[in-house]
């Protein structure tokens, strides 16, 4: 699903729409899985994968991490991509 | 617990008010534009930005309590964090470039790009202030609530002084100085959580927050008579004799043998240990007779692994009725939704030149909250076993870790918790004068004004809503009013976020569409909330199961109903191509 934009725009609107897309989702399953787990397994988050922390807070802070990296990863690829006059 | 003032933190205070009234009043001294005050020319570097947006953001809510939470619930504390920092997700990828695209000054002008509607602008110009108001009054109670402990003076002071304050940045420069504010406010923040992060992790974990012998674990207990005094434990409270602090290890885990102390711990470790420690928490239990409201203070040992993992406190995830569990779901649905549809962080992505910088901005700003995020989990726990923690003062809890280090950094922290308020309220005063000078009187009313007229109805909006911040804020004084930032994101994210979504993705949106979707957004949630068992108890003082509505939080429900009438609503009415005359 593309945004719907005005007659004008660059050309690289689209692509770049169905990029942020692409990752909302991506961060949607992320946060999802994680109410899922603390809403019906929790059990499951009080496990200790690694270094002795659990689940939960491992979980959680991915989550944080993670909105990072796509935010930085989103950044990168729109970086070469041509800007029109948007404003 | 009787605080004691520290002349260090006001000092801070007061050297950190004067220096950003001195910077907005330099700012303010040329000549301004419309542009300028709105939207500071969308000159604004997008670095300056998104450290802004930490600024603005970080509300007071966020940073004590949050950290209060933590401190004594465990992990749900952290849950809020999780949901506060995922809604950037939705205002990077969805909305950050379009709405600056679309956008000039407000949000009403993004929404209403494509239909020139004054009911579209009304509508949303009544959702911005709506949604700003119930975002200020958490604000203000919590200015006046914080500034008797910390700086000793009474609750209208502190309502007082941060309403003159705020308002006077928001006058003087407008966007401009309201930026600058922020970004001071968001860098002095991340960093002194950093600070006090690091001094966390380099005391460790103590038995009895490092101090001799074991902790008197005798029940406490605080009267509030009918006249007003109080007593602790039978005698009047005075400084010599009053609660306890609380909050400390009982044992640490076995790994550590004899020692009563880990020494320093790297962040994984500190939670590790952390988890196979006993801690003792107190629960509060409160009855009413004749003699006055009783507080009774119970110590509970707790193993450290059932502190780190979900259930602490929201009943959703413990009681196992599906209406508490849908309450969960919606509040972390209107955390994820909500951020991106609150007026005064939409605001600022017109204070940069372009969509690139719109978007480097939010990556800065999530970086910047994320960071600080973390953080709030280290401060949260380490105030839960630093024995310093205030049983009857949730809110307490960061400055009083401080404490424990220095009484430098509390004056410090003190101080910063002060600001964290100013950053906020000036953004959503900055918000709030938009809506009535743009929106409503200059394009619903149809006031036609030139920029210097435009400049000054916008500053004497900002005087306004000044003055009615300050007035709820002593008003809703003895106010539960903490769950009000929740809310501000159910109204915001079921009001605002289905219409911006549909008008971007769904060409059929039609401006019909959009005012329905709005106002039905709007008074649903709000409705939802009135009815609620929450504001039942809370607010009105009735029993919780008077309550007209099955769970508290409505985004569950009212954010995808605004969705469904702007579905409904535009398939009904006929498609309109662009216009460029007013309607109605």
């Amino acid at each position: 699903m593309a945004a719907n934009r005005d007659p004008g725009q660059p050309d690289d609107g689209t692509a770049a729409s169905r990029l942020g897309l692409f990752l909302f989702w991506i961060y949607v399953a992320l946060y999802g899985g994680f109410m899922a787990l603390v809403l019906v397994r929790p059990d499951l988050l009080s496990r200790r994968p690694f270094g002795g922390v659990n689940l939960a807070i491992l979980y959680g802070m991915g989550l944080i991490v993670a909105a990072f990296v796509l935010a930085v990863v989103y950044m990168l690829l729109r970086a070469g991509r041509r800007e029109g006059p948007r404003s | 617990m009787i605080h004691q003032t520290s002349l260090v933190a006001v000092a801070i205070f007061a050297a950190f008010v004067l220096g950003v009234l001195g910077l907005s009043f330099w700012l303010g001294r040329k000549g301004q534009s419309a542009a300028g005050y709105y939207a500071a020319h969308g000159q604004i570097h997008w670095f300056v930005n998104g450290i802004a947006f930490a600024g603005d953001y970080l509300s007071a809510a966020s940073f004590l309590g949050i950290c209060g939470m933590i401190a004594f619930s465990g992990y749900d504390g952290f849950l809020y964090s999780i949901g506060f920092l995922a809604g950037w997700i939705v205002s990077l990828f969805v909305i950050a470039e379009p709405i600056k695209a679309l956008g000039k000054f407000t949000f009403a002008d993004a929404l209403d790009s494509r239909f020139n509607s004054r009911g579209i602008k009304l509508a949303v110009a009544i959702s911005t202030l709506v949604v700003s108001i119930f975002y200020l009054i958490p604000q203000m109670v919590g200015a006046g609530s914080l500034i008797k402990p910390l700086l000793g003076l009474a609750h209208e002071a502190g309502v007082i002084l941060v309403g003159v304050t705020v308002t006077l940045i928001v006058v003087t420069a407008g966007m401009v100085s309201t930026t600058w504010v922020q970004f001071i406010k968001g860098s002095l923040l991340v960093f002194f959580c950093g600070v006090l992060t690091a001094l966390i992790l380099g005391r460790g974990l103590a038995v009895n927050a490092g101090r001799e012998g074991a902790e008197n674990l005798a029940p406490q207990v605080r009267t509030v008579k009918p006249d007003g005094s109080v007593l602790v434990d039978g005698q009047p409270q005075s400084k010599d004799h009053d609660l306890r602090p609380v909050g400390t290890i009982l044992r640490l885990p076995e790994r550590y043998g004899a020692a009563r102390s880990t020494g320093p711990l790297g962040p994984l470790a500190y939670l590790a240990a952390l988890e196979d420690s006993t801690v003792v928490t107190w629960a509060p239990k409160k009855h009413a007779d004749t003699d006055g409201v009783h507080a009774i203070f119970s110590p509970v040992e707790k193993r450290g692994s059932d502190l780190l993992k979900p259930g602490g406190s929201f009943k959703g995830l413990t009681t196992g009725k599906l209406a508490d569990r849908l309450d969960f779901a919606s509040l972390m649905l209107a955390l994820f939704c909500g951020t991106a549809s609150l007026p005064h962080i939409l605001i600022r992505y017109y204070t940069v030149k372009d969509a690139a910088a719109a978007r480097k901005s939010t990556v800065v700003g999530i970086a910047a909250i994320g960071v600080f995020y973390v953080l709030t989990l280290f401060l949260g726990l380490g105030a839960m076993t630093s024995g310093a923690l205030d049983p009857t003062d949730t809110n307490m809890a960061a400055p009083l870790l401080a404490k424990t280090f220095s009484d430098t950094l509390f004056a410090v922290i003190s101080a910063i918790a002060f600001t964290t308020v100013l950053g906020t309220v000036s953004g959503l005063i900055m918000a709030g004068s938009g809506a009535v000078a743009h929106d409503l009187a200059e394009n619903v009313f149809g006031m036609r004004m030139t920029d210097h007229e435009k400049i000054r109805v916008g500053k004497l909006a900002a005087v306004g809503l000044g003055i009615v911040a300050m007035a709820l804020g002593i008003l809703f004084r003895n106010f539960n009013v903490s769950f009000l930032v929740g809310w501000a994101f159910n109204i915001a994210a079921s009001a605002n976020l289905p219409a911006l979504v549909m008008l971007l993705f769904w060409p059929r949106t039609t401006r019909q569409g959009i005012i329905a979707a709005v106002t039905a957004g709007m008074l649903s949630s709000l409705g939802w909330i009135l009815l609620s068992a929450d504001t039942f108890e809370k607010v009105y003082g009735l029993p919780r199961d008077h309550a007209l509505t099955p769970f508290s939080q409505p985004g569950i429900v009212t954010i995808p109903l605004g969705f469904v009438v702007l579905v409904v609503v535009s398939l009904l009415t006929p498609p309109a191509a662009a216009s460029s005359t007013p309607r109605r």
